[in-house]
């Protein structure tokens, strides 16, 4: 089994060659960079959520429900409780696309504070300017609109491999754990009302104007008005669909948090928060103003762009798999020749 | 390629362990069908905050890398060059065909919409962002090379007129004269999708804790895997080894162990590097569950470093049990980033349920149990020193 000279030569070139075809990709992608970011799509549709004009009615919560189909939810250890009657949904899940939670803190006298208050926080999808659940989805099935960004999903392309549960940074699509045949439910800001020029369920309902649809650019504008307004002033509060005709609510100025949640977080999304609450105590996690999916999808490109890498590495392979089988088969002849 | 022979070990295929791991296979297929009628929910404690679960994790993402005893062999023996250690290749190859290959029925059992699956080859579906595409294409590709390079261990056992018959015998000189396509490949392939079985993680960003969560974590996932694949050779050998009086192989353990303790080195200077460069290094020691459990991992990938560096790597004792270390360390990295250094938030905790557990045991026991098979009915293991009856 001896290796003359010549041979382990021959074999640390190729070595060399093969280490180098991996190294270099691999140095390269240290100082890596993310994929450049996505920007706002032209006629983007979102919503503004503000939490100080919410009174926690829910009836955004029923109204979802009717639009999209979905069951109602009672948690196990609720059932007793209401006698199995109402929709008792605690947070968004497999049923429950839309759901106001409460925030409660000591003796929960006032309302949009943080120490011995209470607040209201909507959950639902953000439709990420950026969605990691479009990046990581191995078939297709989640899709961005290009003309309104709302993030769809296809079932029918769906393999269920909850990598989009996963990966999501504001935990929003849900699988149905409890179904034989489940599937992936989530927020499409009711895609199909939209498309019969209507607006989505939980805004239209909604009494105060606590949830506002619009398009992005014109909620951020209104957003950004209200920031500047002064906490108790009264402000008439548009309802329904900013710029609509509807009338709308008069009531006094929340007190804010200094950000704008939502313009931003994860590359940006189609929703805005305000609140008065810090964020962070709403579930509202504090996250970078790139997406993941940037990262992640910068390191892919990196490694594999235009499989140059990859396909270099196999020629390498190649060629010292096949030196390595001719001198088997060479000591192969030589063990045979003097039998 | 076979210029050592192998020989079947033979011996009765059924016996007491065969029967109890057979038991433990029972209970799984008893709870798979229940998965199916009544729904995931029904058999496991996965949640919306975990959808990812032991299923996925300890069978595929730490199954696999088990199943690099192939991948890691074949890159020594056949693109290195170094035919001493081609006893071990088959028997590895083995390793990695049922490794593999049961991952990829642990996936169809974990997918929430398996009846689906067939997307994933079609390309007006695939979304060539996603790593997990890549990974799953890769992984069913891979199982196909790995098939074909046991292939041969099939065509030696046949009659000669059989397959004189039915023109297999051609099938064998071609694919021996083209083995070193498939070789290549099979040694392509595990570099990509054990690098993207990092990257997978690089979308988690602030759910997973900075110690885990690097730009690096592809290089680290590949680097680990590699000398996971070793240390399962190490123990498949010593195991059989023990387990049917075969020959040692501990003197060319001794050997391999530089190969690996040079892994270990990289990957441990790479981890704590790259903390050290982000400034992290404090959460490491902060005495908390994350700072704790990569301490630990640290631990049980230093020991085996100590040992293999060491006079003890001749000691076949001393081999196994670093070999041991190792596995559970590169394991322990592995559950870590994708289950226990996750967090999802909204108060969402995760603990596999009982049901669930024994489908992932139920795997591993199916896989003991056809290695045992294999080895006892088809040539795998190197049988040079028993061919004399």
């Amino acid at each position: 089994m001896a290796i003359n000279r010549r041979q382990f030569l021959r074999g640390a070139i190729g070595a060399v060659t093969t280490t180098a075809a991996v190294a270099a990709p691999v140095a390269g992608a240290a100082p890596f960079d993310r994929r450049e970011p996505k920007t706002l799509p032209p006629k983007a549709v979102g919503m503004l959520y503000d939490s100080t004009q919410c009174i926690g009615c829910k009836a955004c919560v029923a109204a979802c429900k009717e639009a999209n189909g979905m069951p109602v939810e009672q948690p196990q250890r609720l059932a007793n409780w209401n006698e199995g009657t109402w929709d008792t949904a605690e947070d968004i899940s497999g049923k429950t696309l839309n759901v106001i939670r409460v925030y409660q803190n000591g003796a929960m006298t006032r309302k949009d504070r943080e120490i011995d208050g209470y607040a209201f926080v909507k959950r639902h999808c953000l439709h990420c300017v950026d969605p990691s659940c479009i990046s990581v989805c191995p078939v297709s099935a989640m899709q961005k609109d290009p003309v309104t960004g709302i993030v769809t999903h296809n079932p029918d392309a769906c393999i269920g491999c909850r990598y989009c549960v996963y990966g999501c940074p504001f935990n929003v699509p849900q699988y149905q754990f409890d179904e034989p045949l489940g599937r992936i439910a989530k927020c499409q800001f009711c895609n199909h009302l939209q498309k019969q020029g209507k607006i989505p369920a939980c805004c239209d309902v909604c009494p105060t104007g606590a949830s506002l649809f619009g398009l992005v650019e014109d909620l951020q504008k209104e957003a950004d008005q209200r920031m500047t307004l002064k906490p108790g002033d009264l402000y008439e509060f548009p309802r329904g669909k900013l710029g609509g005709d509807r009338p709308g609510q008069v009531a006094p100025v929340g007190e804010y948090q200094p950000h704008i949640y939502g313009e931003t977080e994860s590359g940006g999304t189609q929703v805005r928060y305000l609140t008065g609450v810090p964020h962070e105590k709403l579930g509202l996690p504090k996250l970078p103003d790139h997406s993941f999916a940037a990262v992640s999808e910068g390191m892919q490109h990196t490694l594999y762009k235009g499989m140059i890498a990859p396909l270099a590495l196999l020629g390498g392979l190649v060629v010292l798999a096949r030196r390595s089988a001719k001198s088997d088969e060479k000591r192969e002849k030589d063990e045979e020749r003097p039998s | 390629m076979t210029a050592i022979s192998h020989q079947p070990l033979g011996g009765k295929v059924v016996t007491k362990p065969f029967l109890i791991l057979g038991f433990f296979l029972l209970i799984a297929a008893y709870f798979i069908v229940r998965r199916f009628l009544f729904g995931m929910g029904d058999v496991s404690n996965m949640s919306n905050g975990y959808p990812i679960g032991t299923w996925v994790v300890l069978d595929v993402v730490i199954g696999t890398a088990f199943g690099c005893g192939g991948f890691a062999m074949a890159l020594l023996v056949y693109i290195f060059n170094r035919r001493v250690y081609h006893p071990l290749m088959r028997p590895a190859l083995l390793g990695g065909v049922f490794g593999y290959t049961l991952a990829g029925l642990a996936v169809m059992i974990d997918l929430g919409r398996y009846w689906n699956a067939f997307n994933l080859l079609l390309p007006w579906y695939a979304q060539p962002n996603s790593v997990i595409l890549e990974v799953g294409l890769c992984v069913m590709a891979y199982i196909t090379v790995l098939w074909l390079e046991f292939w041969p261990a099939f065509l030696e056992r046949m009659p000669s007129e059989f397959k004189q018959r039915y023109g297999l015998n051609r099938l064998q000189a071609f694919l021996k004269r083209y083995m070193y396509v498939l070789v290549a490949v099979g040694v392509l392939l595990p570099t990509m999708h054990q690098s993207s079985l990092g990257s997978v993680l690089l979308i988690m960003g602030s759910k997973l804790s900075p110690l885990w969560y690097t730009i690096w974590l592809p290089l680290l996932y590949l680097i680990s895997a590699l000398a996971m694949g070793y240390g399962v050779v190490m123990l498949e050998a010593t195991l059989v080894n023990r387990a049917f009086k075969t020959p040692s192989e501990a003197t060319l353990f001794a050997r391999l162990a530089r190969v690996v303790a040079g892994l270990l080195t990289g990957y441990l200077l790479l981890r704590w590097g790259d903390l050290a460069y982000r400034s992290d290094l404090g959460l490491a020691f902060a005495g908390d569950w994350d700072g704790n459990l990569f301490l630990i991992e640290t631990a049980l990938f230093l020991a085996p470093l100590f040992v293999l560096v060491s006079h003890r790597r001749t000691s076949q004792r001393w081999q196994f049990l670093a070999a041991v270390s190792l596995l559970a360390g590169g394991s322990l990295y592995r559950l870590d980033s994708y289950l226990m250094a996750v967090r999802p938030g909204n108060g969402w905790t995760y603990f596999p349920s009982a049901p669930e557990l024994m489908i992932t045991i139920g795997v591993v026991c199916l896989e003991i149990m056809l290695y045992l098979l294999f080895i006892k009915t088809l040539p795998v293991l190197h049988g040079a020193h028993q061919a004399q009856p």
